[in-house]
């Protein structure tokens, strides 16, 4: 069992702060690494797998410092985002070197071991130029995980890997974690995170924004004020009869536009619609629907304006 | 001294397209060699060897094989799956370099005892002084340039112009390079063995103990470097 510490860590390059005073503590289990790109969450495996310095604070495996340090890689297994460019070795070759250079007893056995267990025997005496995206991430994964790690550190595992292997790979993921290993990989996407991670730590502009068990981080995300636009066949009745809903803070009517025009998908939108900010939106998913109907006003489209993950992600910071 | 980074390193040598061009320097040289002694009489045009296989292959042949079993790799990044080993960072750079160095000898010094037996065969102690002068000197080429890819993903450009100018056309010119120059120190070791090898002037003992202070301290350097070793991620 291993526990990685950061303590106030901060790093910057020249004038351009890529992680600032971040502290968090990464046990066994699997704790998923949240964050748009370019949050720095790339910059944090690095810290946490001792590829770079902090610039303050300190990162400590199991009260050891980290960086500098080459006997820490006995413990940690790492799996970079960055493809590996040993295009003219095997992936039995690749794992094999990977076993010899942690000075295994037997690394044939722990290659052939790890191999099986990304499911990687069979096209392993395949060079690695000619795997798909997925079977170099399954191969990267054999080589992190072929002395046994107690610490696997992943940065985007799932990244460009088809469905089927995303499956295989959230599921080896969680074993890892079940068996009291300290799991924790990075990803810009909440839905993937939260299959395989209890615990989750959300990063946005190189800040710690949240942590927590993935339910809390899930509410915290759902629910914030959300904007809509709503287009009726009675935008000013509609507007009426949603101001009186507690769920809804705002009603703005947009501007008449050319009757008659069509926008792509097929909806007309001849008149402007209504812009919604919306506070609770549970209750207002609930409401809609029946508020219309009783206003006898016919909903024609409603579209969210903000649902991208980065708006979720500035509304996190700025709480 | 790690084996199994010295075999991923020959392997990326010899792996990739880089490994024929270091194949095609010291086949040109002796084909030339072949050519001139087929042409002219016996001992005529030996300036081939000090010319263009000391000055421009050997040091050419040092800068490419120091450079491919480090520059690509540190690159794009993928030495992490070497430094991510509980291997020390000097041992990586020592075993990168021995691999380097071996190649260098290979197809930068022992070409140059071929391409004079070639064009010379009555005077064998003149070849084996090139070839003295090119296994010093191609130590210290392999080992400066291996620092160099350490330091900056232009490692083949600088060496080039440390080659070309710095020692090519500044040597030529001013003597008193003759002091900071790795060639030189060579042919002053080489000049000890054959009186035909016309030595530069810095003394034996400077150039010996010159040479090895830049070996050693650019194959530390290398290690140094990688022990600081930083990812970047893509963003």
């Amino acid at each position: 069992m291993s526990t990685l510490v950061l303590d106030a860590v901060s790093r910057w390059y020249g004038n351009v702060v890529a992680v600032n005073g971040i502290s968090m503590t990464v046990g066994p289990g699997v704790t998923g690494l949240l964050g748009p790109n370019g949050a720095g969450k790339t910059t944090l495996i690095a810290l946490m797998a001792g590829f770079l310095s902090p610039s303050a604070g300190t990162v400590t495996l199991d009260g050891r410092q980290i960086w500098r340090s080459t006997e820490v890689h006995r413990t940690i297994g790492l799996v970079p985002e960055r493809e590996i460019s040993f295009g003219y070795l095997t992936g039995r070759q690749f794992v094999l070197a990977n076993a010899e250079l942690h000075g295994l007893a037997d690394p044939g056995a722990a290659t052939e071991r790890a191999l099986g267990v990304v499911e990687m025997t069979e096209p392993a005496g395949r060079r690695i130029d000619t795997y798909s995206k997925g079977m170099r991430q399954r191969v990267k994964l054999a080589s992190a995980l072929v002395h046994d790690p107690g610490v696997l550190l992943l940065d985007e595992p799932f990244n460009g890997v088809d469905p089927r292997q995303r499956l295989h790979l959230m599921g080896l993921l969680q074993r890892m974690g079940a068996e009291g290993r300290t799991v924790l990989f990075s990803s810009h996407i909440l839905e993937e995170v939260e299959q395989v991670a209890r615990q989750i730590e959300v990063v946005v502009s190189g800040r710690h924004a949240a942590s927590g068990d993935f339910g809390a981080i899930r509410r915290l995300m759902t629910d914030r004020p959300v904007q809509y636009v709503v287009v009726s066949d009675d935008d000013r009745r509609l507007a009426a009869a949603l101001i009186a809903e507690p769920s809804v803070v705002g009603v703005t009517v947009r501007g008449v536009t050319v009757r008659g025009v069509t926008v792509s998908g097929g909806t007309v939108s001849g008149r402007g619609g209504l812009d919604l900010a919306v506070s609770d939106l549970g209750s207002f998913a609930v409401r809609l629907p029946r508020l219309a109907r009783d206003a006898g006003v016919r909903i024609i489209e409603l579209t969210p304006t903000d649902e991208s993950l980065e708006s979720v992600f500035a509304y996190l910071v700025s709480t | 001294m790690n084996a199994t980074i010295a075999r991923l390193s020959f392997q990326a040598l010899f792996g990739r397209r880089r490994g024929l061009v270091l194949m095609v320097v010291p086949a040109l040289l002796i084909g030339l060699a072949v050519l001139i002694r087929a042409l002219t009489e016996q001992g005529v045009g030996y300036e081939l060897v000090d010319n263009v296989g000391f000055t421009l292959a050997l040091p050419i042949v040092a800068l490419l094989a120091s450079s491919a079993v480090l520059g690509p790799e540190i690159d794009d990044g993928s030495i992490v799956y070497l430094l991510a080993k509980p291997v020390p960072r000097h041992a990586v750079a020592t075993s990168k370099y021995v691999v380097a160095w071996l190649a260098t000898l290979a197809f930068g010094a022992v070409p140059l005892l071929v391409a004079g037996l070639v064009i010379d065969s009555s005077d064998p102690r003149r070849a084996l002084a090139w070839l003295v002068a090119g296994v010093v000197a191609g130590t210290t080429y392999s080992a400066l340039f291996l620092g160099l890819a350490a330091l900056t993903r232009h490692a083949v450009v600088v060496g080039l112009l440390f080659v070309l100018l710095w020692e090519g056309l500044l040597g030529g010119l001013l003597r008193g390079i003759r002091w900071l120059d790795l060639g030189a120190w060579g042919i002053e070791v080489g000049a000890s063995v054959s009186s035909l090898v016309p030595p530069p002037g810095t003394g034996l003992t400077y150039a010996l103990i010159a040479s090895a202070v830049v070996a050693l301290g650019s194959v530390w350097f290398a290690g140094d470097r990688l022990r600081s070793f930083t990812l970047r991620g893509d963003e």
